[in-house]
């Protein structure tokens, strides 16, 4: 169109460091492929492209650093404010007489449909929760624990009373619902003597199983202090004292961990004799 | 030649040369902080690329599988699909782990770079008018970034990222009235249900990303309407951009910061491992792992879940628990104070006046303060969510951490942001250009409420705007013109501020005088205009350039100094002129 203002010849030293750099990325590139070819290798294939990545990003930036024009221009900015009768215009050809958006009337009744259709429209997102499911209250209250139910292991075995050791924390869950989010418990042996509080769900001679959720945000208490009779949370760090009915002692956590009652069958297995003694897992609004 | 005959072809049919021409001119302006939203988006296009190849791998199913594959450990293990298939890409596809971690660490540059682009934004006062819009845009960019983070995170249904999804769930369910129903709607069931996979994975590769896109191009479209901002400097105006041009230079330049975006991102992705899912192992509800962190940009939301203390409410019976106020609260005023930033300043400032010019950071105290204690606090909550980790490097209780992390939360950003407030005023006030320059009676002046200087900072505003003021032309300084020239066909403009040894060329030809004269009067409202005679004056040489034609002189003169020298010894043997051959 025409011509630019002049720019200065290269100097040969720059053209020979960007053509250098591209044939690193090129080499970067073949090495890669070459590796991937070769079976694969994940630190070679990504140190591989890097350096190609390298290699373009250097040339690409010496070429516009040293070959075209850095700085030194200005263009004109028209301002925000639009002029003013570009602007009067617009606005009168919008509100021109036969303007739709002059029918008031004609507006509100339009209004009107598209609200109602979009009410309508928000009424399948009730389908995410299938009908045939349990409603969130009921099912946050309830857990696969009942009267009954047995206490398994996390292998799946069927847990005895001397199963439980000394100083260990055993994961348990329930029969026919090892899955479900709110079912995991713990069992642990305490000494009965330790009791500053008898444990809400009673105990069987210092062995007792509480809620394995954390009642702050719903972590598995996993750590076990056992000298202290302590669990802890990894996730927030609240600590449960379970020599005080698993009282929350530090952190977050605000309530005490459920207790499950449990007694033994005529078989010599650990069975729930009820639920958790509150809903398992963090705090919810129509908790009781 | 065929990109000749294509590009002509093209503009036959849709006229595009005159569009192009002005979109090549387009001036850009030359400082670092404005790439920062370029590394964002070069890291959006990253994560696109790699997300797509894990998709073609990826099987996001809740449903029971049996791992099979090279590693060992879990070989023959029933876990979920989208676990199995998470270790399978990891181990049995070529390139599937490095694409995979080069994916994980794309999404953490690109919440960074977000980040770092705001601070930048926020401190420099872009968001003033005209450009709240995309200040609005830009944050609903960080929310979305930061939501598809997340629900990435937990897609491989690994042990570590149930952990926080339950977390998540558990923050959700803490809303009042609706939290339990928000959750079973999203997640079809109670946690952990069968649907709770495939859903994120709608969202996180469909969802999400689309309206990335098209927030992105809104962003991006905004920007070339409203053209760049930039920082006050000799012939900046309100009424210009100063930098260098689309075309050549910064096309070249972006390119360049694309593939060292990309360099990095594949660096990493080769050579640092990033959540290692075989390590953790698959998500089981019974199972939990010490220590547990989340990804950096979640930290803040993990460490104010630690910090806060255990209080729950009850209202009528019905419990508000402790979760709700870190993370929903904090969560919700977060975001709420970052949209309403713009406006809240607008209404304390009083400040109704579209901006070009940008303010350094220390033009505006009490932005400078707010932001720094925003900052401060968030920092310590990212600090925090790591309590754990530093007490066991510190062999301290971790309670003792909790506790004083608890004091500092609040007690730090205070002096933090004071201390930014009484800085920046110093800054202000005095003629010190940095840091280092302040003296103590600065500083002493900075914490008395009036400005020492009569007036202080308003009247400065005052002349400022009178600057700024769009109807006033720039008062006519000696030193400074415009001059025209015809250039064969065309017309073309520069500026000139001798004292300042400033000379800026108009980016692109004008096709009339008349058009030059508008061109310039707009860029340079009040400056003289002189006609000057072709030839054109050469563009104005860039540092380096100047550096180059220096050493090329000195070069010149050190060569001719040593040729002379030379020809005179060789002369010299002979005593008289060299003798024809």
């Amino acid at each position: 169109m025409s011509r630019r203002p002049r720019v200065a010849p290269a100097p040969s030293g720059v053209n020979r460091r960007i053509i250098l750099s591209f044939l690193v990325s090129a080499a970067g590139a073949i090495g890669f492929a070459v590796t991937y070819g070769l079976g694969g290798h994940t630190q070679w294939e990504g140190a591989c492209l890097a350096v190609a990545f390298v290699g373009l990003a250097t040339g690409l930036a010496i070429w516009g650093r040293r070959l075209v024009p850095v700085g030194g221009y200005v263009e004109e900015h028209e301002g925000f404010v639009p002029p003013p009768d570009e602007q009067a215009l617009t606005a009168a050809a919008l509100s021109a007489p036969d303007s739709p958006i002059r029918r008031r009337g004609l507006l509100a009744a339009l209004g009107l449909a598209l609200t109602a259709l979009g009410v309508a429209a928000l009424f399948p997102l009730r389908s995410l929760l299938p009908w045939d499911r349990a409603r969130p209250l009921r099912a946050r209250r309830d857990t696969p624990w009942g009267p009954g139910v047995r206490l398994l292991t996390a292998g799946g075995q069927p847990l005895r009373p001397g199963d439980v050791p000394a100083g260990a924390l055993v994961g348990v869950f329930p029969e026919g619902g090892t899955d479900a989010g709110d079912a995991p418990a713990f069992a642990v042996r305490l000494q009965p003597e330790r009791f500053t509080r008898p444990p809400s769900a009673g105990h069987l001679d210092g062995l007792v199983v509480y809620s394995l959720l954390c009642t702050h945000a719903g972590c598995p208490v996993r750590l076990y202090l056992k000298g202290t009779g302590r669990v802890l949370c990894p996730c927030h760090q609240s600590s449960f004292n379970l020599f005080a009915d698993a009282a929350p002692v530090a952190g977050p956590a605000a309530r005490r961990l459920p207790g499950l009652p449990v007694a033994v069958d005529a078989d010599g297995y650990l069975r729930a004799t009820g639920d958790f003694t509150a809903p398992p897992g963090a705090g919810f609004w129509s908790r009781p | 030649m065929i990109m000749d005959r294509l590009a002509r072809a093209f503009d036959d049919r849709l006229r595009l040369s005159p569009l192009t021409r002005r979109a090549l001119a387009k001036v850009f302006p030359d400082h670092w902080s404005f790439m920062l939203g370029e590394i964002a988006l070069y890291s959006f296009v990253a994560l696109v690329l790699t997300g797509v190849y894990l998709t073609l791998f990826f099987d996001p199913s809740s449903a029971d599988r049996v791992y099979q594959g090279s590693y060992a450990p879990l070989d023959g293990t029933a876990t979920s699909a989208a676990y199995a298939s998470t270790v399978r890409l990891s181990w049995d596809v070529r390139a599937g782990l490095l694409i995979r971690q080069t994916h994980h660490w794309a999404a953490l540059i690109f919440v960074a770079a977000i980040l770092v682009h705001l601070v930048r934004i926020f401190f420099t006062g872009a968001f003033r008018k005209p450009r709240e819009t995309n200040w609005l845009v830009g944050v609903t960019m960080l929310m979305l970034a930061l939501a598809n983070g997340f629900t990435g995170y937990s897609l491989p249904d690994d042990l570590l990222s149930g952990l926080g999804l339950r977390i998540i769930v558990s923050v959700v369910e803490s809303i009042p009235l609706v939290g339990s129903w928000l959750v079973f709607l999203g997640l079809g069931g109670e946690f952990p249900s069968d649907e709770m996979i495939p859903r994120m994975f709608v969202s996180h590769v469909l969802l999400v990303p689309a309206v990335l896109v098209a927030l992105v191009s809104v962003h991006l479209a905004m920007i070339v309407r409203q053209k760049h901002a930039q920082f006050p400097g000799p012939g900046r105006t309100e009424h210009n951009v100063v930098g260098s041009r689309l075309y050549p230079s910064y096309s070249l330049r972006s390119l360049a910061l694309f593939a060292w975006v990309l360099a990095v991102l594949f660096a990493l992705g080769g050579l640092v491992q990033i959540n290692p899912v075989w390590l953790y192992g698959p998500s089981a509800p019974g199972q939990a792992t010490s220590p547990a962190q989340p990804d950096w940009y979640v930290a803040w939301g993990d460490g104010a879940l630690r910090l806060f203390p255990p209080w729950e409410i009850h209202i009528a019976g019905h419990l508000v628990p402790a979760p709700f106020f870190p993370g929903v609260v904090l969560g919700g005023v977060t975001f709420l104070a970052l949209y309403a930033w713009p406006f809240l300043e607008r209404w304390c400032t009083g400040d109704r006046r579209a901006h070009q010019l940008l303010d350094r950071p220390r033009d505006h105290p009490v932005r400078m303060g707010v932001g720094v204690m925003a900052l401060t606090f968030f920092g310590v909550l990212v600090v925090a969510a790591g309590d754990d980790i530093i007490a066991r490097l510190l062999r301290v209780p971790v309670y003792d951490v909790l506790y004083v992390l608890r004091v500092l939360v609040l007690v730090l950003p205070v002096l933090a942001g004071a201390l930014a407030f009484l800085l920046a005023r110093a800054l202000c006030r005095s003629d010190a250009a940095r840091l280092g320059e302040l003296t103590r009676a600065d500083l002493r002046a900075a914490g008395q409420g009036a400005d020492r200087r009569a007036g202080g900072r308003r009247v400065r505003a005052g002349e400022a705007r009178a600057v700024d003021e769009p109807e006033l032309p720039t008062p006519d300084r000696p030193g400074q013109r415009i001059e025209l020239w015809p250039d064969g066909g065309v017309w073309r403009w520069r500026y000139r501020d001798e004292p300042a040894g400033v000379t800026l060329l108009n980016n692109r030809a004008m096709l009339t005088e008349r058009e030059a004269v508008d061109s310039a009067r707009l860029a340079y409202p009040g400056v003289d205009h002189v006609a000057v005679p072709g030839p054109p004056p050469p563009a104005p040489p860039g540092r380096v350039r100047i550096a180059l034609r220096r050493w090329g002189n000195a070069a010149l003169g050190v060569s001719l100094l040593v040729a002379a020298l030379r020809q005179r010894r060789q002369r010299h043997p002979d005593g008289d002129g060299p003798r024809p051959e």
